[in-house]
């Protein structure tokens, strides 16, 4: 069996243990979440017990092993239920208005600040003690801000101050979104900022990661050989060194994709973008629980996704493992 | 010394004076200590001395959102309360809870990685298996979902919650290093003069990797105080008290950066940033003073050149042998490591047991 296939299958391990989880916590939690929803709001009826039951999933008939073949139906289905806040829309159909926009963003975000991250590593690393690796605490510094903080820095000072880039929403009041560049053009201009946030905020980690690699790898006794045959340090740096330190740096990226991920949620909600981060968590604050378990699965299988996507390049980017998987 | 070693690099002075302990740490680890050396004091004497109560609201009309002055040094709130002496408090309840996650996970993390690593096979996968699905699943989500779902959502839920999510990376870290040093001599040693398993594992196994447990342990603190801040900050935690997050909760809930009051909202911000910077230098250092070789480097450096935050993977640092039973190398076949494995292995037909 390949190794991608393998991965895939451990990924649906994963997938299941999160769909497990998901299904468990409304039935394991302390207390009642539907007593809790009715003392939230006491002009409810006694009667409304048993519709918010219905809502929330949990007062299905039948045994518990009964109810999880139903939940994975739904999940299969699509079926989250039905959103409590935006009665009476389906969970589903305001997921799918918002993901695309949390996708874009923290995907390009991420990627961008990933490969400029790791060409300044490849730098810090090769000029090790060099100017660049005397700012590393600076950049601590910087990975040490919260993301939602930076973000309303930000906000504070280019939006309110000075007022180069819009408050808040994706895009401009009065447009109607679709394929048309007035449209395209205010939402990559209303993206600038978060993604400016986030790209800040997670460069300095995936550089300080490159340059320790880098760091070890110029030890290595092929670099020195390289560079004593006389190789241009153009091709001993590229070829030679940032070849072999970027697979652990691949690595690194599909596991820490779940943490760039949970940050930029929080950072939406501070420019109100419409992405799943706000939605999810307005959902929080609402108790607004079918919304919060889908986003939960939406966001979990993302992260898998992206994993998998990640393990595919890393067959293709290192020569060893297409090898062996030649030889399989 | 008449006969001195004429071809010693050793410098001279070396020998005139041994500087002592502290001067020898790394200058970023003193750095990191000192910061949050001044972070534990604040948070221990800070709410005692302080003036004021942090809940305490003046109700003096022109003390809502005053900038700093002589009577309160970081000015107040909207309603008239100090931001100082909730800063104080804040620090206190944001280090104690990341201290806590951190003893708890970290504890967590060595008990799940030596026992994966010293029993081994069958128990070494599923052990790892479950390490890497949750740490493959985001967490942040489902810290929201879980204290989302509590009624109670004090300091004590936050601290379970982040702690049960916390160790999975610690444990991969310790893992790999029992690994590394299981066969060693001196643990050969220690069986042969018929220790028992326990103190093998408690004294010679878990002695020779507390330099990696502190890290692990620093990096758990850091993660425990950036998602408790976060969850804080969208208002998932006990609103009542003051901690780092709930400050800026209030403080971005009353738009007091809008309003112009930086003093109530940037401490706080910047409070979680330094203490943040702090661990991470610290953690520099600590790498630096278990492996020789990265002193030199005027920057961050990690176990084996790999920076390791709660983020990263594992550096393979010790390959895993091939001893797994049927079902241990089954489990393994689905790792991302086994793509580092020699195909011409027989799958799970070597038994080596």
């Amino acid at each position: 069996m390949p190794f991608i296939l393998r991965r895939l299958a451990f990924y649906i391990v994963a997938a299941w243990v999160a769909l497990t989880v998901n299904f468990f916590i409304p039935r394991a939690m302390p207390g009642n979440a539907v007593q809790a929803i009715m003392a939230k709001f006491p002009n409810l009826q006694p009667a409304a017990y048993r519709a918010i039951q219905a809502m929330l999933g949990v007062g299905h008939a039948g045994s518990i092993w009964h109810q999880y073949g139903n939940y994975l139906d739904d999940v299969v289905h699509l079926n989250f239920g039905t959103d409590s806040s935006q009665y009476p829309a389906s969970v589903a159909s305001l997921l799918s208005a918002t993901i695309p926009w949390t996708i874009i963003l923290v995907g390009t975000a991420t990627v961008i600040a990933f490969l400029i991250g790791t060409a300044l590593g490849i730098i810090a690393g090769w000029r090790h003690g060099g100017w660049l690796d005397r700012v590393l605490p600076g950049l601590m510094f910087l990975q040490a801000i919260p993301y939602f903080f930076l973000a309303l820095i930000l906000l504070e000072v280019f939006s309110q101050r000075f007022h180069v880039f819009p408050v808040s929403q994706g895009y401009s009041g009065g447009l109607v979104p679709g394929w048309h560049w007035d449209f395209i053009s205010s939402a990559i201009f209303h993206s600038l900022l978060p993604a400016f946030t986030i790209v800040i905020t997670s460069i300095a980690g995936w550089m300080l990661q490159m340059r320790n690699v880098m760091v070890t790898t110029i030890g290595e006794d092929y670099v020195i050989a390289a560079q004593a045959k006389g190789l241009a340090s153009r091709r001993v740096v590229f070829t030679y060194a940032a070849r072999n330190a970027l697979l652990p740096q691949l690595q690194g990226f599909g596991l820490a994709l779940g943490f760039v991920v949970s940050g930029a949620i929080v950072m939406e909600i501070v420019f109100a973008y419409p992405g799943i981060g706000l939605l999810l968590v307005d959902a929080a604050t609402s108790n607004d629980y079918p919304m919060m378990q889908a986003i939960f699965l939406v966001i979990t299988f993302a992260v898998l996704l992206a994993n998998l996507i990640v393990d595919v390049i890393i067959v293709f980017a290192d020569p060893r493992a297409r090898v062996r998987e030649a030889v399989r | 010394m008449t006969v001195a070693l004429p071809i010693s690099t050793e410098p001279a002075t070396i020998t005139d004076k041994q500087p002592g302990r502290w001067r020898r740490m790394p200058a970023k680890a003193k750095a990191g200590a000192v910061l949050l050396g001044l972070f534990a004091l604040a948070a221990i004497i800070g709410p005692l001395v302080s003036p004021y109560d942090p809940s305490y609201q003046n109700p003096a009309q022109s003390l809502s959102m005053h900038a700093p002055y002589g009577a309160h040094l970081l000015g107040t709130t909207q309603t008239g309360q100090d931001v100082l002496a909730q800063l104080l408090m804040g620090i206190r309840l944001t280090l104690e809870l990341g201290l806590i996650v951190g003893v708890v996970a970290t504890v967590l993390a060595v008990i799940v990685g030596v026992t994966a690593a010293y029993l081994g096979g069958i128990w070494d996968e599923i052990l790892s298996l479950l390490s890497n699905v949750v740490l493959v699943i985001p967490a942040l989500p489902l810290l929201i979902i879980l204290l989302g779902y509590l009624s109670h959502k004090g300091q004590t839920a936050t601290i379970i919650v982040l702690s049960a999510l916390g160790w999975p990376w610690g444990a991969r870290v310790v893992r790999a290093q029992t690994l590394a040093i299981r066969n060693r001599d001196f643990i050969s040693a220690a069986r042969e003069t018929g220790e028992s398993t326990w103190r093998i594992l408690l004294y010679e196994i878990v002695p020779n990797q507390v330099s990696l447990i502190a890290a692990s342990f620093v990096n758990t603190v850091l993660y425990a105080i950036g998602a408790s801040v976060a969850l804080a900050f969208i208002g998932l935690a006990d609103l009542n008290t003051w901690s780092l997050g709930t400050i800026l909760y209030w403080a971005e809930s009353q738009n007091a950066l809008q309003l112009g009051a930086w003093w109530w909202f940037v401490p706080p911000g910047l409070a979680v940033a330094l203490m943040g910077t702090a661990l991470v230098l610290l953690n520099t250092g600590i790498d630096e003073l278990g492996n020789p070789r990265l002193r030199d480097a005027s920057s961050a450096s990690r176990i084996a050149g790999h920076l390791i935050r709660p983020t990263d993977p594992t550096p393979v640092l010790h390959e895993v042998p091939d001893e797994r039973g049927r079902i241990g190398a089954f489990l393994h076949r689905f790792s991302r490591a086994s793509l580092l494995d020699e195909p011409a292995v027989p799958d799970g037909r070597e038994d080596a047991r």
